[in-house]
Order: structure tokens, then C-alpha cells, then sequence
């Protein structure tokens, strides 16, 4: 019997959800209003909401004084690298897992996410003297390499589960049929796992484009990506609000935009296996 | 060919023994049913020939070769699972064709393979559709057609009608039978169902917990089952069995006594009883008899004609020539 909700409930309810997605949503949505406002306006007090002169010299002054391009395209490489590499060690990883598990396989999962637990300050001064020793500071190889392995875990896992609820007897018929373990991989399991596998790679993506502790740790020119684009309007002349938000907007479009378009896989992927 | 040989063939999980070591032939072109209660070890088995799980000693040996060691796409042996396992994301066609692709058959063979198979199993108009999009009879059908076309030189079977519901379950089995008859090839085929065993039988073996009770055609299980454990599992209603001062009359530690082996009578009789419940299926009606000491309530059939009310008294007298008796032991005394 479906719950009966009357329709003053229904309205409470709504605007309930609403509160908390503008709360979500406000920080952006200041970013980028603010980022339309001349620098004097962005530090009004009490702060302008949208009686302002709008105005698009900020992104005019920011586009003149860096090269977005290259950040963007920094971003682009470091995300988009980072996760096919991590894609393709993990496949295999949570297909063993998932269909061949050993006494361990659930303590190795455990302690493979144990590692999200560790204040990654902590390993900064050993990686930072690694990427000096290998040459790669400042690098994007380095930084495809670092985030993949930060990410590992979460792709693992989330395989993991999908991998899980493909059920035994097709991977056996597929055995059966005789296909080698290869084939099983390629023509079966990962065109079943095709939708656990995209949200996989969207969300891992994201995740890497975000990435700030690394990306503005190991980097100075070279390779810096658009985290960096943003950094570099908060410091040494003083803050410049209005600028600092265009970059901001600027950094954050592109993966606004690609989560805008698969928020439906998105939704499906964070929430997997909660409904059949 | 099909010939398949488990010689002292064993299989523990852990520390648990699931299979004792058993020996068992299956002929050529034979069709096997194994058949026992959840959990006896039937589908282990069948796993076993298949070569999806390792055994952990004893021997197989397909047509004459050991095939113990031999990878499960090379033992030459098609598989239908329970779940139907097709790959859900390619159409009907593919799936077929799958094994086909993997043994490096030519295009133009696997085309004629596919048209022969969708012929023969009705799938013709739904060779461009996905599993998704078909009724469970029909996936089925997509599951046989995808172990035809190997041209196994077994088939095996792994419960493939219990996803099935009653109706098309009867005309699957049939068209089972028919398929085995056409092909002529070895087929391995595991239910819980005793009425698909004795149906679509050649050979039944009987398993419970791992061992093997009795093998043997549907008749010869019927008329002289082994022991109590296949007289009660073999025959539907299942078989009366009787204990202690009627059972000693006849020199047994138990009497078993067939429903269909009963006179029922409102006059005179053996046995004396209350009628309690009735099921009436048309043709049959089986009565539940109460207050017969050593088996309570006794089931008799009788013709669906007759006419008997609830909590009538009725005198059973079985039918001597049909009397099974069995030991202390569980075991037939001939």
C-alpha cells in the first residue's frame, strides 16, 4: 500500500528539498555571480545579490593574463589519463575479485580503501623527493600516475560491486562456449558492466579534475591544471574576488557541463545496487 | 559419440564432502536424469562433467580420453543452465552464433547452423531480438539452440525448467524428449522434479547427499525401488510406508504400498480408516485416509468418479503383488 501524502505535506516536503539543494547549490551559484561584478562590488558590504553592473571584464582580464588552454588542456590530460590507467588495472582487479575470490578478497578491499584514510600530507615529502629522483616534478606523467593510484580504490570497489551482481552462470556459459578467459573479458563481462563502468569512469574523472592537494603540490608551469588556473588569482598581489570567481567558473564549466548532461548516470552509479 | 565415465570421482568443499567417491557410466546417447532432494549433490555433479568445477579425485573420461584435466570449452560438451545464462546484451542471433565465433566456425557454416536451429526450436522471428525482449519459454529455446549448434557430443542440463511455469514446463520437457530423439546424443539432464525424471528418463540415477541410491530406467525404479529413500522419492503421490505391527505381519521392519496399489471399499477391507481430505483432479482423486496405525494419513487414488464424503469410513486393502518390503537396514528384502 503506497503511503497517502497530503498535498500540505507534499508542499512542505518540496520546499524542504529545495532549501537544502540552494544550500548545496549557493556557494556555486555566489562563485559564479560574483564573477560578473566589478572587484569593488564583489566586496560590498552588505553584499549585492543581483542589483549590480554586470559586466564581463573579469573573464576579459583573466583570459588576457593566463593561458586557459594550456591549464585546460593540462586538466583534461591529467584527468582523462589518470582514469583509463586506472580503468585498466582494475577491470581485471575486480573481475578476480568478484568472481574468483580467495579467503582474503574482503580484507585486500578493506585495506585497499584503508589507504583513503591516510592524511595525504603525510606521504607528500617521500612522493615529492620520488618525482624529483624519477625527474617527473612537474609533469603530467607524474601526476596520471599519483591519481591514479588515489583513485584506485574507489574504481576497484565500485567494479567491484557492479561485477558482483552479474550473475556466475553466464560468465560459465560463456566458458562453456568456449571462450578463453580473454574473450570472457572482452565480449562478456565488460559489455554487461558497460553502464557500472561509465559512471566509474565519470565519477572518477571528476574526481580527478578536482584533485587540488597533488596537482598544486607537484606542479609549478609545465603541467599545472586548472586547480592551478584558480590558485593563482588568490595570492601575491592581494585578492581580487571578482577575478578569482571568473577563473573559478572558468575551471569548474567543463565538468559542470559534462555532469549536467549525465547526472542520470551519475545517479545510477552512486546509487547502484540500492534498487534492483 | 558421448560416452562419460567418472571413476571414484570425488568433490569436498573446504572440509565439507559434498561427493563421496562414486563411480557411474552414461552411454552413448543415452539420456541420463539425475534426480534427488535440494542440496544431494545432483548439480555438483553435473558441474563436475562439465568440467566448471575441479573434482578432487577419481577420474572422468569422455569418449574414451581423460578429460579430468581438460578445460570445460574442450571436454566437447554443451551446457543450459537453470537462469537460462544468455548474454543479455547481444541479440538471439549472437547469442547462437557465440560458440560458433569462439570455435572459429566460417561465417557461411554458423549461418546455416543458426537457420537449422531457429527452425527446428520456432525461433526464427526472433533471431534479431534480445533476451530481454522474449518469454522464458523462449529463452529457453535460445539456451538449446546456442549448445545445438556446437554439436556437442553431450548435452547437459542443469535444472533448465524450473524457471518455467507448469504449463510450459510439460511442453519444454516434451519438446526436450523430442530433441533427444532426433539428435541422438548423450544428454545429462538434472531436476528435483521426479515427474521429469520418470517422464523423459532412459536412465534415472537417484542421488541423496552426495551418494548414489539407485540407477536405473523409470520402470525398473517404479516396480523394485533399492531402499525406502527411492520408494519414497520415485512415483507421485508418493508411496505409502508402513511400520510396525503391519509391517511384521509381512516379515518387514517396513511395508511401502503405492497409492494406485489400494482397494478402496465401504464395506470390507484390511485397513480401517476415516476419509479426510480429497483432492480431486478429474481423472484421479486422491483420498487421505486417517486412522491407519503405522502410516497416517495413507494416501489411496482412486477414479475420479467415485464418490466419497469427508470423514467416511472406508476399508484399504493393498494389492500383495505390489507390496514393497524393506529391512531394518532401509534396505529392499526380495
Amino acid at each position: 500500500m503506497a503511503r497517502s501524502v497530503t498535498p500540505r505535506r507534499k508542499a512542505l516536503n518540496t520546499a524542504a528539498a529545495w532549501s537544502v539543494g540552494l544550500l548545496i547549490f549557493f556557494p556555486i551559484l555566489w562563485t559564479i555571480l560574483t564573477s560578473f561584478k566589478t572587484e569593488a562590488q564583489a566586496i560590498a558590504d552588505p553584499p549585492l545579490f543581483l542589483g549590480f553592473d554586470w559586466t564581463l571584464e573579469n573573464y576579459a582580464t583573466v583570459m588576457e593574463r593566463s593561458n586557459y588552454g594550456r591549464f585546460l588542456w593540462n586538466s583534461i590530460v591529467i584527468a582523462g589519463g589518470s582514469t583509463l590507467l586506472g580503468i585498466l588495472i582494475a577491470v581485471p582487479a575486480a573481475w578476480s575479485m568478484a568472481f574468483v575470490p580467495s579467503k582474503r578478497t574482503k580484507d585486500i578491499l578493506l585495506w585497499m580503501l584503508s589507504t583513503k584514510m591516510l592524511p595525504a600530507v603525510g606521504v607528500l615529502y617521500p612522493i615529492y623527493l620520488l618525482s624529483i629522483q624519477f625527474g617527473v616534478l612537474d609533469s603530467k606523467i607524474a601526476l596520471v600516475v599519483i591519481l591514479m593510484l588515489i583513485n584506485l580504490p574507489i574504481i576497484v570497489w565500485m567494479l567491484y560491486t557492479y561485477f558482483k551482481e552479474i550473475p556466475g552462470e553466464i560468465l560459465e556459459a560463456a566458458r562453456m562456449d568456449g571462450a578463453s578467459l580473454k574473450e570472457e573479458v572482452l565480449y562478456v563481462l565488460t559489455p554487461m558492466a558497460i553502464p557500472g563502468i561509465a559512471s566509474t569512469i565519470l565519477l572518477n574523472v571528476i574526481l580527478a579534475w578536482n584533485e587540488a592537494f597533488w596537482t598544486l603540490n607537484l606542479t609549478a608551469a609545465k603541467a599545472a591544471p586548472l586547480t592551478a588556473f584558480i590558485a593563482s588569482y588568490s595570492s601575491p598581489e592581494g585578492l581580487f574576488y571578482a577575478k578569482l570567481s571568473a577563473a573559478s567558473t572558468m575551471a569548474i564549466a567543463p565538468i559542470l557541463i559534462l555532469g549536467w548532461f549525465s547526472q542520470k548516470q551519475l545517479v545510477s552509479g552512486l546509487t547502484f545496487g540500492a534498487v534492483k | 559419440m558421448g560416452h562419460i565415465k567418472l571413476d571414484q570421482v570425488s568433490k569436498t568443499f573446504g572440509s565439507v564432502e559434498v561427493i563421496p567417491p562414486l563411480d557411474l557410466t552414461i552411454e552413448d546417447g543415452e539420456f541420463t536424469v539425475f534426480v534427488g532432494p535440494s542440496g544431494c549433490g545432483k548439480s555438483t555433479l553435473l558441474r563436475l562433467i562439465a568440467g566448471l568445477e575441479d573434482i578432487t579425485s577419481g577420474h572422468i573420461e569422455i569418449d574414451g580420453a581423460d578429460a579430468t584435466l581438460v578445460p570445460p570449452a574442450k571436454r566437447g560438451l554443451a551446457m543450459v543452465f537453470q537462469s537460462y545464462a544468455l548474454y543479455p546484451h547481444m541479440t538471439v542471433r549472437k547469442n547462437i552464433a557465440f560458440p560458433m565465433k569462439m570455435a572459429g566456425v566460417p561465417k557461411a557454416e554458423q549461418e546455416k547452423r543458426i537457420t537449422a536451429a531457429a527452425l527446428a526450436l520456432n525461433l526464427t522471428d526472433y533471431l534479431d531480438r534480445r533476451p530481454g525482449q522474449l518469454s522464458g519459454g523462449q529463452r529457453q529455446r535460445v539456451a538449446i539452440g546456442r549448445a545445438i549448434v556446437r554439436e556437442p557430443s553431450a548435452f547437459l542440463f542443469d535444472e533448465p525448467l524450473s524457471n518455467l511455469d507448469a504449463a510450459l514446463r510439460v511442453g519444454m520437457r516434451m519438446e526436450i524428449s523430442e530433441l533427444h530423439k532426433k539428435l541422438a546424443t548423450t544428454m545429462v539432464y538434472v531436476t528435483h522434479d521426479q515427474v521429469e525424471a520418470m517422464t523423459m528418463a532412459d536412465k534415472i540415477v537417484v542421488l541423496q547427499a552426495g551418494v548414489i541410491e539407485q540407477v536405473g530406467s523409470p520402470l525398473e525404479l517404479y516396480r523394485a525401488p533399492r531402499n525406502k529413500f527411492v520408494a519414497g522419492f520415485i512415483g507421485s503421490p508418493k508411496m505409502n510406508l508402513i511400520e510396525g505391527a503391519e509391517a511384521a505381519k509381512h516379515g518387514a521392519e517396513t511395508i511401502g504400498i503405492r497409492p494406485e496399489h489400494i482397494e478402496v471399499s465401504t464395506t470390507e477391507g484390511t485397513w480401517q480408516g476415516t476419509i479426510g481430505v480429497a483432492e480431486h483432479l478429474g481423472s484421479d482423486t486422491f483420498l487421505h485416509v486417517h486412522g491407519i496405525e503405522g502410516c497416517d494419513p495413507m494416501t489411496v487414488r482412486v477414479n475420479g468418479e467415485l464418490s466419497l464424503k469427508h470423514r467416511e469410513r472406508v476399508y484399504l486393502t493393498p494389492n500383495l503383488t505390489h507390496l514393497h518390503r524393506f529391512g531394518a537396514d532401509g534396505l529392499r528384502l526380495e
